[in-house]
């Protein structure tokens, strides 16, 4: 009987072992040297908090993964041996197998700053962190100060953990807006200021230059680059980005970029080992998708899509239209297709943006056919299976803009905007 | 007493402690529940003045923590600390309010006399709330109306606690202004003021005409149907509400909304969940060892609750045939009709929705009501005598009659103990809504019309749920929510009161509730949204 060994229990190797399970008998071992369980990664946040206990961010119950006959191991494989089937852990056990499956995931990307290592200097992204971040700012007598590293995704989670105890922050943030990469500038300007009402000293424009250790080897206070102001804090969040977490494969003679290689079947170039998830780089990019995409969904994906091909039929990572979704403090963020941050040259944006500033949605649409390319939706939920079918039928932006409110999926008795809306589509569309 | 630190937080203090505004309202309420406490010692002689007193400073106190709580922070969810803090996990003072409440739910329903309850003349703690009873109906206070009160204050005062909290959120706001409604009115001050008609020739019942069978599981006692008959007009209309309530309101209701019209926007129970009980929604379990027992013990309690009603009409029906066209046998045979064509019905249209458990469990409810229909015929409950004392803990040492100790055993254990000593008094330790989940039967039949007959559910959004868990951790009636969003399929479960919360919490936009058509109400992707359409297509047909 086939052996599938993967590598990391997040959401796509979990995806992969579960889709694996449905269609098969074949024996499947999870090895992680994080956790026990199965976890949601993105919940974490809320166990500092005291949303949630860390028992609730796991989805299955203990008692699962036995039903279901999937192992689990705790371990950290520090060596694959494709040549003989085998990985080897850092304890020097072995494990063989008939195909391997890598989703090994991320870690937080450190750029060489001096005192990158220091006690109190952490990420935010491991189980591990978590804990590192409770010993070092349980409370803000202990945590004076803490001053966060980048302006992304984990960035704004982490600031927002840290204030929920009353923790003083700064954030630095490298360009000139928040997440401006990523979002339009009317929304990243929203956000800007929903970040300051929260009462985090939000830094724009602003690099690290070095982190200063006290005696002990422990933070004690970092250095602006542009400015030279010294910050004094106790802890250090590094937020900018994460990258595939593969330095144990370096010589293992699969095919490394800045991830795993793999081609559309998420094969590696060795025949019977496969990539998914955070870890894994397409050789060339899908669409307008990044060749690593390090997203909850996308390993989700991969992982269903790869369960497929190892159990005989044989299937593409093939992606649907892009989505995704965050929060900002209060504010919930969706996004369906295409919308970018700098527009590209046959792109048009719409923008309307409510005025007590917490709502706002951008739409993106081709200059010349008019063709609907994607909308990002601020405080306003919307409803995705409506934009996919839009997506798909290749509407107009005319007809969405008109049709808008049908895919709203705000709770009932919501004030809807829509009316406000669509006249303001009509006035720029008049005065342009 | 420690607290065992089940979190992983160590410390996490700041987000523990109270503020300024918090600690006064902490004080100022506990004073005005002192000054209850002190009453019954101490029988006060202006006792409107210190009524008054203490409801204003009950009232006040939990204002003013809700202003220390909310106000001056930006909109949004609320739940920093909420395991941290040991009320809200089951700490030492989770405890102390659980031991606290459920000793006084045991002192109110098994020894109202300690409360100062007397037929000649009130003292104590009763006494202190006979100004505001004979104001209202012109009677003097019993237990039942100082827990009727405190009952109404605590849904009115948390009510604005939780809109305050929600104050972003109208659909939970709109849900709590109407249980706040229903419970000043129509639980509350109606029926004290209808009580003023009462003349020597003419008395109603009291009568909360929301509080429907069987909920209400006294409402078809011989003694209330007599005194609504003999209430000529307006008591007939009463007794006919009551019974199209059941039948006919309420099933159409559940049919365009869900069961939540009832659970989380009429309900007196469901209303003092939603706002007293509104801190400890998250200590529900959601093992699914939870869900199995939970879906035997309320269709238990409903079978219970059937059996017990149709055995209290019968013999009174046995007793006067003459009285109404309605004999003993003609009414047993209709209920068994009426239950057979309800079953066959549901396993012949239905048959693709039930799974085995289901069918089990319902063939075993059918055939031991039916059972006991059967029973009931051929023999006068009232001539066989059962002595309460084995079942009451030797509380009751009374001799019942069959039909009136099923009564009292289920006024008892279901109605006293289960509803109140556990269903609120365990508060701090199961959850807010323990009775709704586990006990109550007008839950039970809701829940199975909103799991069969209904268009509402809550909508999963696409491929969009990152499994996070807020849903299923501030899920009240312990549904796993997650289990169905992060496989893209709709939340259409018995039990769902439709609070709102769920999809309230989602930090993704993932959850809404909604009245929707019956077509892919219940629809299980194995493949989500948003993925390669050629393998949805081709996993999802298989």
């Amino acid at each position: 009987m086939d052996h599938i060994v993967i590598i990391g229990n997040g959401i796509s190797g979990i995806s992969a072992a579960r889709h694996i399970r449905k269609m098969s008998d074949k024996k499947i071992t999870i090895i992680s040297a994080e956790t026990d369980y199965f976890f949601s990664r993105t919940a974490l946040m809320y166990v500092y908090m005291g949303h949630m206990k860390f028992e609730h961010t796991q989805p299955y119950e203990n008692w699962f993964w036995e039903k279901n006959n999937i192992t689990l191991k705790k371990g950290l494989v520090s060596q694959v041996n494709h040549q003989e089937n085998q990985l080897i852990f850092q304890s020097g056990e072995t494990i063989s197998y008939d195909q391997l499956i890598l989703a090994t995931g991320s870690k937080p990307n450190k750029f060489g700053w001096p005192g990158q290592d220091l006690d109190g200097v952490m990420g935010m992204y491991h189980k591990q962190d978590l804990e590192n971040l409770e010993k070092y700012a349980p409370n803000n007598k202990v945590c004076k100060r803490a001053v966060i590293v980048g302006g992304g995704l984990i960035g704004i989670e982490l600031a927002e953990m840290l204030r929920s105890r009353e923790i003083p922050v700064t954030f630095l943030v490298r360009e000139s807006s928040f997440w401006s990469s990523v979002l339009p500038a009317g929304e990243s300007g929203m956000i800007n200021r929903h970040i300051k009402n929260h009462h985090i000293d939000l830094r724009l424009g602003m690099n690290l230059k070095e982190i200063i250790a006290d005696e002990n080897g422990k933070v004690k206070a970092v250095v602006i680059q542009e400015t030279g102001e010294i910050i004094d804090c106790n802890v250090v969040g590094l937020t900018a980005g994460v990258s595939p977490n593969i330095n144990f494969l370096k010589d293992s003679g699969i095919e490394l970029g800045r991830g795993i290689k793999v081609n559309r079947y998420l094969e590696t170039n060795i025949p019977n080992i496969y990539a998914i998830g955070d870890c894994a780089e397409q050789h060339d990019p899908i669409g307008n998708r990044r060749p690593i995409e390090a997203v909850w969904y996308t390993g989700r994906m991969m992982g269903e899509t790869v369960a497929q091909t190892i159990c005989g039929n044989k299937i593409e990572y093939k992606p649907g239209h892009w989505f995704n979704s965050a929060k900002f403090l209060d504010i919930e963020y969706q996004t369906y297709g295409w919308v970018f941050g700098k527009p590209k040259e046959y792109e048009a944006q719409f923008h309307w943006i409510h005025p007590d500033d917490t709502k706002c949605i951008t739409v993106s649409y081709h200059k010349q056919t008019r063709k609907f390319l994607g909308l990002n939706t601020f405080g306003i939920r919307m409803r995705h299976e409506v934009f996919d079918t839009w997506l798909n039928e290749k509407r107009d932006v005319d007809y969405v803009m008109e049709h808008l409110s049908e895919a709203n999926f705000d709770p009932e008795f919501f004030k809807t905007f829509y009316k406000e809306i669509l006249s303001a589509y009509h006035n720029q569309t008049v005065n342009a | 007493m420690s607290t065992i630190q089940r979190n992983m937080s160590l410390t996490g203090d700041a987000s523990n402690h109270l503020n300024f505004l918090q600690k006064i309202g902490t004080i100022i309420g506990l004073a005005g529940l002192a000054i209850i406490l002190l009453s019954q010692f101490n029988d006060f002689s202006n006792q409107g003045v210190w009524l008054t007193i203490s409801l204003v400073s009950i009232t006040s106190g939990i204002l003013l923590f809700s202003k220390g709580s909310y106000s001056g922070k930006l909109e949004g969810i609320k739940n920093h600390g909420v395991w941290f803090k040991s009320v809200s996990s089951r700490g030492f003072w989770g405890w102390i309010a659980g031991i606290s409440l459920t000793g006084f739910y045991i002192i109110l329903y098994f020894y109202p006399g300690l409360l100062g309850a007397n037929a000649d003349g009130n003292t104590g703690i009763v006494g202190l709330f006979d100004p505001l009873s004979k104001l209202l109906s012109g009677n003097p206070a019993s237990q039942w109306f100082v827990y009727g009160t405190l009952y109404t204050v605590a849904i009115l005062a948390f009510g604005i606690k939780f809109i305050w909290k929600y104050r972003h959120n109208r659909y939970e706001q709109l849900r709590t202004i109407s249980v706040m409604f229903f419970q000043t009115a129509f639980a509350f001050i109606i029926p004290e003021l209808m009580a003023r008609l009462n003349t020597d020739n003419f008395s109603l019942p009291y009568n909360d005409l929301k509080n429907m069978w069987p909920l209400n599981y006294y409402a078809f006692d011989s003694w209330r149907v007599d005194q609504f008959i003999n209430a000529q007009t307006i008591g007939l209309a009463f007794l006919i509400f009551g019974i199209l309530s059941i039948f006919v309101i309420s099933p159409i209701l559940t049919y365009k909304y869900g069961k939540r019209w009832y659970c989380s926007w009429v309900c007196g129970c469901g209303g003092l969940a939603e706002t007293a009980g509104d801190s400890f929604r998250q200590l529900s379990s959601k093992k699914l060892s939870a869900w199995k027992f939970e879906r035997w013990m309320i269709h238990s309690v409903l079978v219970f609750s059937v059996v017990m009603t149709v055995a209290v009409i019968s013999t009174y029906l046995g007793y006067d045939s003459s009285k109404y066209w309605f004999t003993k046998n003609v009414f047993l045979i209709s209920v068994g009709t009426f239950l057979t064509l309800l079953l066959t019905g549901i396993m012949y249209y239905k048959r693709t929705e039930l799974n085995k458990t289901a069918v089990k469990g319902a063939l075993a409810g059918y055939i031991i009501t039916i059972a006991f229909l059967i029973f009931i015929s051929f023999f006068d409950l009232s001539q066989i005598k059962v002595n309460a004392a084995y079942f009451s803990f030797g509380l009751n040492t009374n001799s019942y009659s069959l039909d009136g100790a099923l009564r009292t055993f289920y006024g008892f254990g279901i109605g006293s103990i289960f509803s109140g000593v556990i269903g609120t008094g365990f508060y701090p330790i199961l959850g807010n809504r323990v009775w709704c989940r586990m006990g109550c039967p007008m839950a039970g039949i809701l829940g199975i019309q909103q799991r069969l007959f209904s268009k509402f559910r809550i909508t999963t959004n696409g491929g969009q749920c990152i499994s996070c868990g807020n849903c299923s951790t501030y899920c009240e009636m312990g549904i796993d929510v997650r289990s169905y969003a992060q496989k893209g399929e709709n939340i259409v479960r018995a039990s769902c009161v439709g609070c709102g919360i769920c999809s309230a919490v989602c930090p993704r936009g993932v959850l809404k509730l909604e009245n929707d058509s019956l077509d892919g109400r219940i629809s299980s992707n194995e493949i989500l949204l948003g993925n390669d359409v050629d393998l949805m297509d081709y996993v999802n047909k298989n």
